[in-house]
């Protein structure tokens, strides 16, 4: 399985715009991390240099024992898949089905595979009442999860999720907790970013946290919620649970609903 | 009440779908009001935008029946030209609100009064102020197709509330924003509201609409199933049926109730339940 490892990256965009700076960042294989942070800082630009979109301009990013200076984007997407921030850059077929097919086809594996694989994306993504329309007549929550189905059903090692909470109402963060899940059982390593802090405190235990081109925090999602000077820097606030806590004065490191309900269970009548 | 948005047993389905997506819809939208709009994923909620914009019957054929009114006037039968200069309309999707025609940021939030002939200067002050407000004002000379999906969420809110339209219809506005971004926003739209502004806001993000709005319209397979004032839909107990997310502090109480604590009230902030449950025990008789 596959290791992801950026070493002292720093990136500029072709208009001069320095988007990353001295990135350091290990995700290991099997591994499940949280990116969020400050609007531009950097995300994005991040997570494209790991599946070869972006290449870095000064440090290196290794992909398992791969050095992606080495290696075609073609060769870096097969093991690793990115969802765009923007379903629609991604999508161009007319129907959901043939837009996830296409993948899995594209990377070489025969009919019954790509067929199965295919019908477990869409199954696990909730689209499976979608597949013959277009997607392009879809609302927006369902495009992304037309893209998240087709970037698992190409099987790679590693799966990028650029914003797929956006939008989603609580049916569709359910799925995606599923996604979470599976992927993890099948040992894949999976990197999301996401402005949900809700969604992070209760389904992430590693966060991310990046402002003004750089990484700013690294550690457990209960540890940096609680790091004011932090969250100042990369625009983020903790989760409700974490909010009510400090107002109730529970003590620090609450950030998820059940943990609160219990704390406030033990201490109030009932 | 003055009503500058009227929906009248409205229903409509698109050309391609078999199923009718807003069904018997009727709605009196006051001006200067600040209504929501929430519900589940696939509800209708970008539908009714389209409709209250225009984009139905104009754009987007199918079965319109009923009528929509925007002051007074029959949708179906004004320009959609004349409608774009009564109502502002932000997509859900930022990434398709750039023109594409524009080089810079600023050039791109000053294309819409380019397009309706207002004067050089007028246009260079008000394309200032509205880079300021919406805090933009760092990529005024950025490309606004190299932009980050943040940057490009606000940049189309500006390139909109630049145009000072009457009514504005904004879907889902903070979908691709930081958490502090988000309120930001909704500051932005609450000072649309004291200046006058009638706003149609469509939004997932509950404990900010707690905060914000006054009106909450709940939309569920195509139908209006609430509409009140907020604290009210949220305390209805058919607002659980339909499954939809609750403020967070909501959620949190409706949870202990369940667990048999009896709550003084429905918190929808977080800030008030504290509150609540000191309430809850000064009637138990404790401190
Ligand atoms: N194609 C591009 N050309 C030039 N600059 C770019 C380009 N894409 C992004 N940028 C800039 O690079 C910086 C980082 O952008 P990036 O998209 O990585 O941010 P992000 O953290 O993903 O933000 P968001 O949360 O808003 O999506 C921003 O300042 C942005 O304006
Ligand atoms: N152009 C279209 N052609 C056919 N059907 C459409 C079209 N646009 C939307 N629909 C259908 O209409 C229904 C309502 O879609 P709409 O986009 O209004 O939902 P929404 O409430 O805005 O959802 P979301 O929360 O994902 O934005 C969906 O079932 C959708 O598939
Ligand atoms: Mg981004
Ligand atoms: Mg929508």
């Amino acid at each position: 399985m596959t290791e992801i490892r950026l070493k002292g990256v720093s990136f500029a965009y072709p208009d001069g715009t320095k988007a990353l700076e001295d990135l350091e960042l290990t995700v290991r294989a099997g591994e499940r991390v949280a990116i969020a942070g400050q609007n531009g800082a950097g995300k994005t630009t991040a997570v494209k240099l790991m599946n070869g979109l972006l290449r870095p301009t000064e440090g290196t990013v290794e992909v398992g024992d791969w050095d992606t200076k080495d290696r075609t984007t073609a060769q870096l997407s097969k093991k690793v898949g990115y969802v765009f921030q923007n379903p629609d850059d991604q999508i161009f077929h007319n129907e959901v089905i043939d837009e996830v097919r296409f993948g899995p086809k594209n990377m070489g594996f025969d009919e019954a595979r790509t067929d199965e694989l295919t019908a477990w994306a869409i199954g696990l993504c909730g689209i499976v009442k979608h597949g013959e329309e277009n997607p392009y007549n879809l609302p927006y929550s369902m495009r992304k999860f037309v893209t998240v189905a087709s970037v698992i059903a190409m099987d790679g090692d590693v799966v990028i999720m650029d914003e797929p909470t956006a939008g989603q109402d609580q049916v569709g963060l359910a799925i995606l907790k599923d996604v979470l899940d599976e992927l993890g059982r099948r040992g894949k390593t999976v990197i999301t970013i996401t402005h949900d802090m809700e969604f992070v405190a209760e389904h992430f235990d590693r966060l991310v946290i990046m402002a003004n081109r750089r990484i700013i925090a690294d550690g457990p999602a209960s540890e940096l919620f609680s790091r004011e000077a932090v969250l100042k820097e990369s625009m983020l606030k903790p989760p409700s649970a974490a909010i009510i806590a400090q107002s109730l004065g529970l003590p620090e490191g609450i950030i998820r609903r059940k943990q609160l309900e219990e704390h406030i269970l033990a201490r109030e009548p009932h | 009440m003055d009503p500058v948005i009227q929906l009248k047993n409205v229903s409509y389905r698109y050309p391609v779908g078999d199923e009718q997506v807003l069904k018997n819809v009727s709605l009196d939208i006051g001006r200067g009001k600040l209504v929501t709009i929430v519900g589940n994923n696939s509800a209708g909620k970008t539908t009714l935008c389209n409709l209250i914009r225009g984009f139905i019957p104009h754009f987007y054929k199918g079965d319109l029946e009923g009528s929509v009114l925007v002051d007074g006037e029959e949708i179906a039968d004004a320009q959609l030209g004349q409608l774009a200069e009564k109502i502002g309309y932000v997509f859900q999707n930022p990434f398709i609100q750039i023109s594409g025609v524009k080089e810079t940021v600023f050039d791109e939030v000053a294309f819409g009064l380019e397009n309706l002939g207002v004067p050089v200067d007028d246009i260079r002050r008000r394309v200032e102020d509205v880079l300021q407000l919406v805090k933009i004002d760092n990529l005024r000379n950025k490309n606004p197709f190299e932009l980050s999906g943040g940057q490009r969420q606000r940049v189309a809110l500006a390139s909109i509330i630049v145009m000072d339209p009457d009514i504005l219809v904004i879907d889902e506005p903070s979908s691709q924003l930081d958490p502090v971004g988000t309120e930001q926003v909704f500051d932005i739209i609450r000072l649309m509201k004291e200046r006058g502004k009638t706003i149609v806001l469509v939004e997932h993000k509950m404990d900010l609409i707690a905060e914000y709005a006054d009106e909450l319209i709940v939309l569920a397979d195509g139908e209006v199933k609430l509409h009140g004032p907020v604290r009210e839909v949220f305390a209805d107990p058919s607002y659980m049926a339909l499954g939809i997310q609750y403020p967070h502090a909501a959620a949190l109480a409706l949870d202990l109730q369940e667990k048999g604590m009896e709550l003084p009230f429905l918190p929808i902030r977080d800030e008030e339940v504290a509150e609540c449950l000191a309430r809850a025990r000064r009637k138990e008789g404790r401190p």
